[in-house]
């Protein structure tokens, strides 16, 4: 396909939010749907574009594009080039960014309908899914770094969409300044790469640390400053405060935003600089015990929420948790293995990102779903839901076929690609290997409590300012999306039954589909996994549904742990009281308002002092007396008067 | 012994040193005016002396005199009214006692 077809990828959004911004929101009317309309027309496009994209990369030796570079500025002789990359991990990210943005910009024309930001979420979604293209695409770390704030500032103004909500404004803020810190690590390490190597360009940077030109401590603290970048992008501890808060978006928002792409830009990240991180033991270790931590820490928190949405946002983290590992243990596995070819660390990033490809449809479904049963019940709290099974069952199927691919149930998505963390884990991570064999019990346990709480029993009334009474089935418009993306939930995880998407990202054995298919038995990690997860369904049931086990018995039972994770380990208050009022408040900043009233104050004030004591003083040489000026001048003429006549 | 133009200059040098004693000096405004008329009269004394003694054809000397003695009358007169004004508000005209401006 030619280049500049790859271009338009980018700018089709690109268009569509100048469009709207500049001509629809100006000038037509709020009630009007032009502007998703709009939106819809250019993802199609991009999606379009993007699978002709992946066919062709698939086609193509080495399974890379190349695209020519178009020279920016140029600093010192230095040439910054803007360019894109376009490999198998570019084709896959492309696709799942285009295909989920497609599904929420429908969707949303149900959920967003009447609302009176209608075409500014429009066009905020449009520069979102430009930039998050973008991210992908870029070819050099200055603009995936660029492209990288721009979802970070899209993230920013949807989160705070409902501005006019105190708690969203503050949830917009929270998650800019947090994942702000770890954008701090980012740059420091673009820096800290570009002193060392004198460019930026991802291909030559993993060429360099490839060849063991880029090596050593360098490229560990350029490596881990990335990973800060991802960790605090993909909410990853201890940078996960800000994800559970970004709830406050609009549904939609959450479901491709933070959930299915901007959340996974910082596994992305890392898998495309997989390459550096392989080089350096200690990133790589470091990656995969923060994934592993994450999983199981994010999940513990998601056991106990009430709110719909947040039980699926903790699971996000810990699902993002789960990629990190897989990047970390099969990037370990490739480090003990010895030689490193760039090959082998591309097909290293395969495990994760192919559970990266699987979350991003089930987990934007779960989130749709969950958007679906806030319109009808007008409430996030799954408290007051219930019974929803019968009024609302496309949205209770679909959720249904995303849970259980999250719960990793076999066939579905979600097992394939976990089943091929949890195998990496155990051969290279054993202690991390059992923490995510909790999470997977943990993990069926939590999306279960949803269901059954949601859509299992009796109606428990909904929003008690809900307008009308009776829940219903969500439009078409709504319901269509969920299904698209259920059915990808269920056969995504195909693609790497025989391998091939191993093969695809880097080089790998590929089998037989049936082999593929029921071989995976043949092992016995899949059955305890699924024994497990099975255990975690059967004991929401137990509990939620069937009412055997009291809920409210088993909480006093535990009551410390409840409570633990109910306060969610008290980070949120850890970082307000001990880091933000303490340490910043009457530590950092009272040093600082020190030096500016004693320091800045005190020189310009000193100054001013100085000034007027030193009037104070002379002026009384000034003594109005016209009599002793004459004296003085007097005196004056006479001795220059005298010195004339003695000196000349 | 003729009179030459060192005797009209040490004429001029006395009564304009009695002059600025004068204005320095005394406290009343009044004697403090006449002092400067004593100064400015000294001053046209050697004006003529060295208009007649070095330029005997010409008359610059005279003529700066002449303009003095007019704006030493302007000044006197003008001098004497501020003086006559402050008298009636002040009821003095001690120099030292006339400090409102000052600091």
């Amino acid at each position: 396909m030619p280049y500049q077809l790859i271009w338009l990828i980018f700018f089709l959004p690109v268009i569509s939010f100048a469009i709207i911004s500049l001509f629809i929101r100006p000038l037509v009317k709020a009630e009007s749907k032009v502007a998703g309309y709009i939106t819809i027309t250019a993802l199609f496009g991009c999606l379009g574009l993007s699978i002709w994209t992946l066919v062709t990369v698939m086609g193509s030796p080495h399974h890379e594009l190349d695209v020519p570079q178009i020279s920016w500025i140029v600093i010192n002789g230095f040439p910054f080039n803007v360019g894109i990359m376009v490999d198998s991990l570019t084709a896959v990210m492309l696709v799942v960014v285009s295909t989920v943005s497609l599904m929420v910009q429908i969707y949303s024309q149900g959920y967003m309908h009447g609302d009176p930001g209608y075409h500014r979420y429009y066009a905020w979604m449009s520069l979102f899914t430009a930039s998050m293209l973008g991210l992908v695409m870029a070819s050099s770390l200055l603009f995936a770094f660029i492209f990288w704030e721009m979802v970070g500032l899209c993230s920013y103004l949807l989160i705070g969409f409902w501005f006019h909500k105190p708690s969203a404004a503050d949830a917009a803020k929270k998650a800019f300044i947090v994942t702000r810190l770890g954008d701090f690590g980012f740059m420091a390490g673009i820096l800290l790469l570009y002193k060392t190597t004198g460019t930026l360009d991802i291909a030559e940077l993993h060429h360099l640390a490839i060849t063991g030109a880029l090596a050593g401590t360098t490229l560990t603290w350029a490596a881990i400053g990335i990973f800060a970048g991802a960790a605090g992008k993909s909410a990853q501890f201890p940078l996960h405060v800000w994800l559970p808060d970004a709830m406050e978006g609009p549904t939609p928002v959450s479901a491709l935003i933070h959930a299915a792409t901007m959340v996974a830009a910082g596994v992305f990240l890392v898998a495309r600089t997989l390459p550096l991180f392989v080089n350096s033991i200690e990133a790589m270790t470091t990656v995969a015990i923060i994934g592993g931590f994450t999983a199981i820490f994010a999940a513990s928190m998601g056991l106990v929420m009430t709110d719909i949405k947040r039980v699926i946002a903790y699971s996000t983290i810990s699902q993002l948790g789960y990629m990190m590992l897989g990047l970390g243990a099969a990037g370990l596995g490739l480090i003990h293995q010895g030689h490193i070819t760039l090959e082998a660390a591309k097909a290293a990033a395969a495990i994760g990102i192919f559970h990266l490809f699987n979350h991003a449809f089930f987990k934007a479904l779960l989130f749709l779903g969950a958007g679906s049963v806030n319109h009808a019940t007008g409430t996030f709290d799954m408290r007051l839901m219930g019974g929803l099974r019968k009024v609302m069952p496309w949205t209770y199927a679909t959720f249904l076929i995303g849970s259980l691919s999250l719960a990793g149930i076999w066939p579905l998505a979600g097992f394939w690609s976990k089943d091929e963390i949890l195998i990496s884990a155990m051969e290279n991570q054993p202690f991390l290997f059992v923490l995510v064999m909790i999470t997977v019990f943990m993990t069926a346990f939590y999306i279960f409590r949803v269901v059954f709480m949601t859509f299992a029993g009796e109606y428990r009334g909904g929003s008690p300012e809900a307008h009308d009474a009776h829940p219903h089935e969500s439009p078409l418009v709504m319901v269509a999306p969920m299904v698209v993306l259920a059915i990808l939930a269920v056969v995504a995880g195909l693609w790497n039954v025989t391998g091939h998407f191993g093969a695809f990202m880097g080089h790998g054995e590929t089998k037989g589909f049936v082999e593929g298919f029921f071989g995976i038995f043949t092992h016995g990690l899949p059955w305890i996994s699924l024994v497990l997860a099975g255990s975690g369904i059967l004991l929401a049931y137990a509990m939620y549904s069937a009412r055997w086990i009291s809920p409210e018995r088993i909480g006093a039972m535990f009551k410390p742990f409840y409570t633990l994770f109910f306060r969610k380990y008290w980070f949120d208050e850890l970082y307000e009281n001990v880091f933000v009022k303490t340490a910043l408040l009457k530590g950092l900043f009272a040093g600082f308002e020190v030096i500016d009233r004693d320091g800045v104050d005190g020189a310009v004030n000193g100054v001013a002092n100085t000034a007027v004591a030193t009037g104070r003083t002379i002026r009384r040489a000034q003594t109005g007396q016209l009599q002793l000026y004459g004296l003085i001048m007097g005196i004056g003429i006479v001795v220059i008067v005298l010195a004339i006549y003695y000196l000349a | 012994m003729s009179i030459a133009l060192e005797h009209y200059l040490i004429l001029a040098t006395v009564l304009f040193s009695i002059g600025l004693y004068g204005a320095l000096a005394k406290r009343s405004a009044i004697v403090i005016l006449m002092s400067i008329e004593l100064m400015l009269n000294a001053v046209n004394i050697a004006m003529i002396a060295f208009s007649r003694y070095i330029v005997p054809l010409m008359l610059t000397g005279q003529v700066f005199a002449i303009f003095i003695i007019v704006v030493a009358a302007a000044e006197a007169a003008v001098g004497l009214a501020i003086t006559m004004a402050i008298y009636r508000r002040r009821e003095t005209i001690d120099t030292t006692e006339i400090n409102l401006m000052k600091w």
